[in-house]
């Protein structure tokens, strides 16, 4: 019994030693399911060029992100939608100087069943759609049944940004409220009234869905979320940049890291994952705003 | 010597049954004590009468609970209705009609399902269950009340099957035996002497179960969709309270009135628990003094 008691004191001292080690030079990222993919690839890629350093990425929603840097539990906030004026005055408040990377472009992509005939909306049809006004696809030119919505929830960055950007108003209470991008994929791939919004890394690969064009209004020009061109000059209505929030000016391990995913080598990835690389201004917008 | 050694013994038993009222008592005056200051911004009436829940909301925040209280109602409602006969059922084959072979074999099995993780369960309730209702039922999706009901019905029936089967086995002999000896069939016996003679047990073994649907959080909330709306019925998408604060607390700034409302859910939802679980106890005694 005794002999018991002492080896495992000293195996519980020797754990808190390992653990101590481990923590080191761990980055801690956090927040956005539209990036979460992209960043853990990144992360991947990274940690084989440098072995000392050990990055954890995880999901969990824009707002959970935000939320989690502003209560200094993550180094890195993955959002697919910038800080809101009450988070940012939060920060402010919590001693967190919430600084803005942005990593990549995304064509916020509007997603219908692969047997569903109607491939092109404008984005008022879009935004009447989800906040319920209009409920049966044939008001927009498809057959006669009654629409499902998918949505994020509201933790979600993509929510808040596809809300603000294209219903601007609240979206329908009847809205199912997914988990992820995934499964409203998966979702709409099943439903053949669905339609919903996910990342447009999301569709690179997706078979039995269709992928809407859309204009910015009646008349104008439809453009799809595929065509990088498109998404880059604007004529795309839903492109959105996807940010990283930091405490503070980045260094050490931290900086390295945005240095890799901001290179050529990091945005041939972005590529790779099916979102765009940044534009000029953002690149410059980075090199104010975090010095890289 | 004796003695002392006696008096820690029993000093160290009684600890830990004190320990495990402080912890609930505690938890208990946690959830009311951080709910409480949601009170000063939110009327109690509204919260504990409006349908409307959007603490988020692009124009005005609500805080109402009624959706929600009705949504864990009816998945609740529905799964003890599919539970219910079946546990019974299975719990009258154990005790009664299987060979004592039969028992060794699916009694262990029973036990297994209650260890399934919730998330597996969710995620077979997306894949499966989902399109077998969707075919069913005609409708274009299966993210509803009914698929939440089937699944929280799974999770219930181990904890239904063992204590009904318990209540059955305590029923004397002399009853059985009495019975018989009257010229009663096997049937006969089953339904008209044992059940009733066990019937306390059983119920007490309904409210148990019961009591794990209420407060199940991830089957729900990957399966029934997780829509705000009042449900229209068992095929509309339902959301219960438990996937309300699952889904919400990630992302809510500390010490916001969103953050106090979401205790508040908690300190409701721990209420409807105690108060059922409360229940199953007195009816559980009251069969434990009968049956001596």
């Amino acid at each position: 019994m005794n002999r018991c008691l002492k080896i495992a004191g000293v195996l519980l001292m020797a754990l808190m030693f390992i653990g101590n080690a481990y923590a080191e030079d761990m980055i801690q990222i956090k927040g956005s399911d539209t990036l979460i993919n992209l960043v853990q690839r990144l992360s991947e890629v990274y940690m084989n060029e440098h072995s000392n350093d050990y990055i954890a990425v995880t999901g969990g929603g824009s707002g959970t992100g935000v939320a989690a840097l502003i209560n200094k539990k993550c180094d890195i906030a993955n959002a697919s939608r910038g800080m809101k004026a009450k988070e940012v005055d939060q920060a402010t408040s919590a001693g967190v100087d919430a600084k803005r990377v942005v990593i990549a472009m995304d064509g916020l992509s509007v997603i219908t069943n692969g047997n569903n005939p109607v491939d092109k909306l404008t984005i008022q049809q879009i935004g009447s759609i989800f906040s319920g006004a209009i409920t049966n696809w044939s008001e927009v030119g498809g057959p006669n049944k009654e629409i499902t919505l998918y949505g994020r929830q509201s933790n979600s960055g993509t929510f808040v940004f596809f809300r603000d950007v294209v219903v601007k108003a609240d979206y329908s209470a009847k809205m199912n409220r997914m988990n992820g991008n995934a499964q409203i994929v998966e979702a709409v791939k099943q439903d053949i009234s669905g339609i919903g919004y996910v990342g447009v890394g999301y569709v690179k690969d997706a078979r039995g869905v269709n992928v809407l064009k859309v204009a910015s209004m009646e008349g104008a020009v439809y453009a799809s979320p595929l065509n990088a061109n498109d998404v880059k000059s604007g004529k795309y209505p839903i492109a959105r940049p996807l940010n990283q929030y930091l405490n503070g000016a980045p260094k050490g391990a931290v900086k390295d890291f945005i240095a890799f995913e901001l290179s050529d080598q990091g945005q041939k990835i972005v590529e790779e994952e099916g979102f765009f690389p940044i534009p000029k201004e953002y690149i410059d917008y980075n090199a104010q705003s975090v010095g890289l | 010597m004796q003695k002392i050694k006696e008096k820690i013994i029993h000093g160290f038993f009684f600890l830990n049954g004190f320990l495990v009222v402080i912890i609930l008592i505690g938890i208990f005056a946690l959830l009311l004590f951080t709910a409480l200051p949601a009170f000063k911004e939110i009327n109690i009436l509204e919260f504990l009468m409006s349908s409307r829940w959007n603490p988020t909301s692009f124009t005005k925040e609500e805080y109402g609970i009624v959706s929600m209280l009705v949504s864990t109602f009816m998945v609740t409602l529905g799964s003890l209705f599919i539970a219910v006969p079946l546990g019974i059922g299975t719990a009258a084959y154990l005790s009664d009609i299987a060979s004592p072979r039969v028992r060794e074999i699916v009694k262990p099995i029973v036990e297994i399902l209650a260890g399934i993780p919730s998330v597996v369960i969710g995620f077979l309730g997306i894949v499966i269950v989902g399109p077998i209702i969707a075919k069913i039922f005609h409708t274009s999706n299966g993210l509803n009340a009914i698929n939440g009901s089937v699944l929280l019905a799974i999770m219930a029936l181990p904890t239904i099957i063992s204590i009904s089967e318990d209540a059955l086995n305590s029923v004397p002999n002399s009853f059985t035996h009495a019975s018989m000896a009257l010229g009663a069939t096997k049937w006969q016996t089953l339904v008209k002497v044992k059940i009733p003679a066990a019937l306390s047990g059983i119920i007490a073994a309904t409210m148990l179960g019961m009591g794990r649907a209420i407060g199940e959080t991830m089957t729900v909330l990957m399966a029934t969709g997780c829509a705000p709306a009042m449900p229209e019925g068992f095929l509309s998408a339902v959301r219960t309270m438990t996937s309300t604060i699952a889904i919400e607390l990630g992302e809510v700034p500390y010490y916001t009135t969103h953050y106090y409302a979401l205790f508040g859910i908690g300190l409701v939802l721990f209420v409807i628990t105690f108060i059922v679980n409360l229940i199953a106890d007195i009816v559980l005694h009251k069969h434990q003094k009968l049956s001596r």
